[in-house]
């Protein structure tokens, strides 16, 4: 079976997203929570412009008023150890 | 949208979805008004946790209740809401912290739940990647029937049920105004159009405040900015729910592999501030790692702010406000409004559909802050 894959981390295809499309899950915030794509280490760079594109061919709405969702820091992987090292505490 | 319904609940997170979907399989008929979409509040950025182990009565009764509800939710519902039972770990630091624990557990087991008291040794037998020493632990409870489930999936899964009881739900829709007329409610002005009903519950989070204005109803609710990070997936490491009322911290292992978990910033005061901080990825990963060093190899990925809607006593406000009849309150959950909902929707669909009321209710009514003796819950996390 013919599988396109829009979120790599997760493993999310475009069957995946069209469907939760079709079950009215058509905000890109309720799709990512559904799906658990732009959760993984790339954090939505690969797959959430896909997701808007698809959004917008399903649903008419257009690509410009889907709005994308927060960005969260860190903006790449940091270790909890990067993070503990950095001590200003007092 | 219809022009007309039975009850029109304000917020579409896990406590008015599953108020929608019990009200509308009784056969109510139901409109949910979402400012956003469903989850975006206090419900999507929760910790996730379900724990029962609480200082006050009312708060372990509706938790012990609200898990026999979990265990069979993803079956009533017919949706996996991913509740899994690995208990929660609760660490004790002092004497002062033992002698609370050693009372609350009383309670607890009271009222017919398990709950261990823990000596040091056998903490990591629960938890194995914990450092006693570095955690500065002389003990532990413990309850194995604690856990989590996942907060969106939760939600949807009601609004789905409630959608095909009848109930209508709408997202991005916001409320201008709440009508009286003669002291009771009677409509509800959103930028979509006005719904006639006699009927109102506030769900709506920190918002409800603003809300309750609007019938001259003065909630004393504060917001509290609350951050939270998650890790990379990992193999599973661990079942519990780690936490400590003395550090703050809370963290857990998700079904997916992740760990997610948050702390307090010292100095942090109320507000409706929403930028995630620096001190705090840097305040939780010296504490995560002080109680688990492994963890220092493990990668953050993201971290995001919500917001407990505080009450003086860190409990919420339920059932019809006096003065203003068909006003139901249900906020001020303080921090654990996913983990109790299932038994405050099946409380308030009691008093709603069937005018029934109880004690649990009546403790937690809005007019308990005119008495003088209100009990605060002390177990409060994060």
């Amino acid at each position: 079976m013919k599988r396109s894959i829009v979120c790599r981390c997760e493993d999310i295809s475009e069957e995946d997203v069209i469907q939760a499309i079709e079950e009215g899950y058509t905000d890109i915030e309720e799709l990512r929570k559904k799906l658990r794509i732009g959760m993984g280490p790339c954090q939505g760079r690969v797959c959430i412009q896909l997701v808007a594109r698809i959004l917008e061919r399903k649903t008419g709405k257009k690509i410009s008023e889907i709005h994308l969702p927060t960005v969260r820091p860190p903006l790449v992987p940091v270790s909890l150890g990067t993070l503990a090292s950095e001590n200003d505490e007092k | 949208m219809k022009s007309k319904a039975d009850v029109v609940i304000i917020g579409g997170g896990v406590n008015g979805c599953s108020l929608a979907y019990r009200l509308a399989k009784k056969g109510l008929d139901v409109v949910v008004v979402e400012k956003k979409y469903l989850s975006s509040g206090a419900t999507g950025a929760c910790g996730a946790g379900i724990r029962q182990q609480w200082s006050t009565r009312e708060n372990t009764q509706l938790a012990i209740q609200s898990v026999k509800i979990f265990e069979q939710l993803s079956s009533e519902l017919g949706q996996d809401i991913e509740f899994r039972q690995g208990g929660y770990l609760i660490a004790v630091h002092d004497e002062k912290e033992m002698k609370q624990s050693e009372k609350n557990v009383a309670m607890q087991r009271s009222l017919g739940l398990k709950v261990d008291i823990l000596k040091p040794e056998e903490i990591t037998g629960v938890v194995p990647i914990l450092d006693v020493k570095g955690m500065r632990a002389i003990g532990a409870t413990f309850c194995p029937t604690d856990g989590h489930a996942n907060p969106f999936r939760t939600t949807f899964a009601y609004a789905d049920a409630a959608r095909k009881h009848g109930a209508e739900i709408n997202t991005h829709t916001t409320v201008i105004d709440v009508k009286t007329a003669k002291k009771a409610i009677h409509a509800v002005v959103t930028d979509q159009g006005t719904i006639q009903t006699n009927v109102v519950v506030n769900v709506a989070g920190i918002d409800s405040k603003t809300i309750a204005e609007m019938v001259k109803v003065k909630l004393p609710l504060t917001p509290f900015r609350k951050e939270i990070l998650a890790t990379e997936r990992l193999q599973p490491l661990f079942e519990a729910m780690v936490i400590s009322f003395k550090d703050g911290i809370y963290f857990s292992q998700q079904k997916e592999g992740q760990i997610v978990g948050g702390i307090p910033i010292p100095e942090e005061k109320g507000g409706y501030k929403t930028m995630p901080t620096l001190a705090f990825l840097s305040h939780m990963a010296q504490t995560l790692t002080r109680y688990a060093p492994v963890l220092k190899h493990v990668n953050v990925l993201r971290h995001w702010t919500g917001f407990y809607d505080m009450t003086p006593d860190a409990r919420p406000i339920l059932g019809e406000v006096k003065g203003v009849k068909g006003f139901i309150q249900c906020s001020g959950f303080s921090g654990h409004g996913f983990m109790i909902s299932p038994m405050v929707s099946f409380l308030l669909t009691e008093l709603i559909a069937e005018q029934k009321t109880s004690e649990v209710l009546e403790s937690l009514s809005l007019e308990r802050f005119k008495g003088k003796n209100i009990e605060k819950e002390l177990s409060v996390v994060g």
